[in-house]
């Protein structure tokens, strides 16, 4: 399949600066090496018209493009021209099906069997489900318990489109507990299997694959604001976990270097982490990790000082990760992107305050970047596009419940609902 | 010691173990499960029993490469506090016959040594936290006398800077080969491997079986040609697994998760060290049974026959 002149050439297109790689167990090297060659074949040089079928499904299937909406009331609220590019609206409501159905159609496209996934806020699981119906493949989901209680839309939407949801109940059950677990499945299954890495992070080549796939959220964007607005945008706003929309967002706006691209992360209750109890209240992984090596790639991390990986927190399952894709590392370490952070407070308060003045329920994950132009906007120029990644059905429980323990400006008397 | 074509080494205190003791028998058990003195007493027992050489995990909190009974063990040893530096202390205590291993993950290894430099520091203005280096993790693993080190996470591609800090402080750097591991791959993970080439009996993760898988017996053939022991690890449970390996051709038979089941359902100390001891014993006694020539200690000696 590959030469050695391949092989170092690979190398050093496996990283970014220092970030990225490929750290994981030897069993999974040579599938790892064969999807290599598959990105390399089909979607960098649309062998066999991959990319031809990919975009004419997501145009098809996934409804693309999605608009880019002047926000008139956050417009007139801020005084200067807000974007919103609605990835809400894609099939499956976030930005996620971009990603699933691109992989799930280049593991047919590779003669795969099966289809796993890992998911946090149930956004990926969705679209992965989704994806894998529409191609006919059998599919499992992976999931921790503590996400399963909060995204139940997403288990039985999942569950509908006849994917099978696996708990993981180790570690506080979450987003980093469900990637382990994956692993450990495709270590077992992956002559058959595709692992569909559901963000920017992961052994190379996922940073890359899953940038390019979401790289059409930029892209629209950035045609789609010179033809409303005549120009680019001062600033690209979009929230940061694992980092796909962001990356998707920001990509195709990276040379135009007079636009300012910012990474809204969780900032939970608190910047700090616990070391004695091995938590960080936060998810904020480019604004205070530090470098090492998570789940196949090396890359910024919340981690106590011997090198064991904090049990991460945001109030949306979305952002609850302690690792984050290299290719942002490598942007935030060179300064083309700014990572900043919101708390769950202000999060929740975009997203009160979007479904008021707009019609639009955001998720959970997109309301920190939405919270995060409420408490900047001075700063971002006249001209802002915010990434709404995804909408907020799923997340309604969860901002029942958070709402009614504080009191937010923005929010409705959330009673009526909780009494009912 | 630097030569990459020839990475297998003359002095190695392990490959010199595997030679000597052959068959031999490896185990592996978690530090600090449920605590490095209670470990102290498991090491010391397989030593007893006849282990040749045994490994230690340096527990990490995202074990990817095992099941769920070495996971389990790393979660009672991380529950228990067990850090980086109990564990060299525990290595330094250790009185064994057999050379000691560490098994970790790469995390671990970059990491040993650079949050303690900030820690001690007053002023982090002026002493910001190291960025991450193998060096450090290495360094002390000699001082403290283990003999090599094997990170499951690490793959041949990202290995340089280990390979060459291992070379430097005279240890061995252990890779495992997988079912999947052919061609081009194997030869740049047996052009680096030293110690012993880890093979992985069987697809997935570690964990205790009821049968020797049919790869084993694949993996060997793809392995005779390489000049370096070969010990086969991944579900190994009994000593009549570990004769069917030796009689497939492997140098050594590698022993985790059965262990780990005895010290996790033992009822206490002293029960799991008599336990311990009688199973180390029971492998070796199998490992033994699968040499046709019992006097014989050529591992490049043709198939046994059977009697």
């Amino acid at each position: 399949m590959s030469t050695g002149d391949q092989t170092d050439r690979r190398d050093s297109e496996a990283t970014f600066g220092e970030y990225g790689g490929r750290y994981v167990p030897e069993a999974l090297m040579p599938a790892i090496l064969e999807l290599e060659d598959a990105y390399e074949r089909y979607v960098l040089e649309n062998e066999d018209g991959f990319m031809d079928e990919f975009r004419e499904r997501m145009r098809e299937f996934g409804g693309r493009p999605t608009p880019l909406q002047r926000a008139d009331r956050l417009s007139e609220r801020y005084d200067r021209e807000i974007y919103l590019k609605r990835e809400d609206l894609l099939h499956g409501g976030a930005h996620k099906l971009n990603n699933a159905l691109g992989q799930v159609l280049l593991a047919k496209y590779m003669g795969k069997e099966r289809i796993i996934a890992e998911t946090g806020a149930g956004q990926h699981g969705t679209a992965t489900a989704m994806a894998a119906a529409h191609l006919e493949m059998p599919c499992e989901i992976y999931m921790g318990r503590t996400d399963i209680n909060r995204q139940r839309p997403n288990v039985y939407r999942i569950r509908m489109n006849g994917a099978e949801v696996n708990s993981v109940t180790a570690g506080s059950g979450t987003l980093k507990e469900a990637i382990n677990e994956t692993m450990r499945d495709w270590a077992t299954t992956v002559e058959t299997t595709h692992y569909v890495i559901g963000s920017v992070v992961g052994p190379h080549p996922f940073p890359k694959l899953v940038r390019d796939f979401q790289s059409v959220i930029g892209k629209e964007a950035r045609e789609q604001v010179r033809e409303q607005a005549g120009r680019l945008p001062d600033s690209v706003v979009a929230c940061a976990g694992g980092g796909s929309n962001t990356m998707g967002a920001f990509h195709a706006f990276v040379p135009d270097t007079d636009v300012d691209l910012y990474a809204v992360e969780a900032g939970g209750s608190s910047l700090e982490i616990d070391e004695a109890e091995g938590l960080a209240p936060n998810s904020a992984t480019l604004s205070t990790g530090t470098d090492g090596v998570l789940h196949g790639a090396m890359t910024k991390l919340l981690q106590q000082r011997d090198g064991q990986i904090v049990e991460s927190h945001s109030v949306s399952a979305g952002l609850d990760y302690a690792g984050v894709g290299p290719e942002l590392a490598h942007l935030v370490d060179t300064d083309r992107v700014t990572p900043v952070s919101v708390d769950d407070e202000t999060a929740l308060e975009g997203f009160h305050r979007l479904s008021r003045l707009e019609g639009i329920i955001p998720a959970l994950e997109s309301s920190h970047a939405l919270g995060y132009v409420e408490e900047a906007h001075e700063d971002l120029g006249e001209l802002v596009v915010v990434n709404v990644s995804g909408r907020g059905d799923k997340d309604l429980e969860t901002v029942l419940e958070e709402t009614e323990k504080r009191d937010l400006e923005a929010a409705p008397d959330v009673e009526v609902f909780t009494s009912e | 010691m630097n030569n990459p074509d020839a990475a297998s080494t003359a002095d190695s205190k392990i490959e010199r173990a595997i030679s000597e003791n052959h068959p031999a028998l490896i185990t592996y058990v978690t530090a600090g499960d449920p605590s490095l003195e209670d470990t102290k007493a498991y090491v010391e027992a397989l030593d007893r029993g006849g282990a040749d050489l045994i490994e230690l995990g340096l527990p990490f909190s995202e074990p990817i490469a095992e099941g769920p009974t070495i996971q389990a063990a790393i979660n009672r040893a991380l529950e228990a506090g067990t850090t980086p530096d109990g564990f060299f202390e525990l290595v330094e205590d250790l009185e064994t016959e057999a050379p000691l291993l560490v098994m970790t993950y790469y995390n671990m290894v970059l990491q040993y040594g650079t949050g303690e430099a900030s820690r001690v520091s007053d002023s982090r203005a002026v002493e910001p936290r190291d960025g991450p280096d193998v060096r450090p993790f290495v360094e002390r693993a000699a001082e403290a006398g283990l003999a090599g080190i094997i990170v499951p996470d690490l793959p041949a591609e990202e290995a340089d800077p280990l390979r060459e800090a291992c070379d430097d402080h005279g240890l061995d750097l252990v890779f495992i080969v997988a079912p999947t591991t052919d061609g081009e791959r194997l030869e740049r993970i047996m052009s680096q491997v030293t110690g012993f080439a880890y093979v992985q009996a069987r697809l997935g993760t570690t964990g205790a079986r009821a049968d020797v898988s049919g790869a084993t017996h694949e993996s060997l053939e793809r392995l005779a040609d390489y000049d370096v022991p070969k010990a086969v690890g991944f579900g190994v449970s009994e000593g009549a697994h570990a004769t069917e390996i030796v009689e497939a051709g492997a140098d050594g038979v590698i022993v985790g998760s059965a262990l780990i089941d005895i010290i996790a359902s033992s009822d206490g100390t002293d029960e799991a060290v008599g336990a311990l001891e009688a199973k180390a014993a029971e492998l070796k006694a199998g490992a033994l049974d699968g040499v046709g020539d019992p006097g014989g200690t050529d591992r490049d000696a043709p198939e046994p026959e059977h009697p």
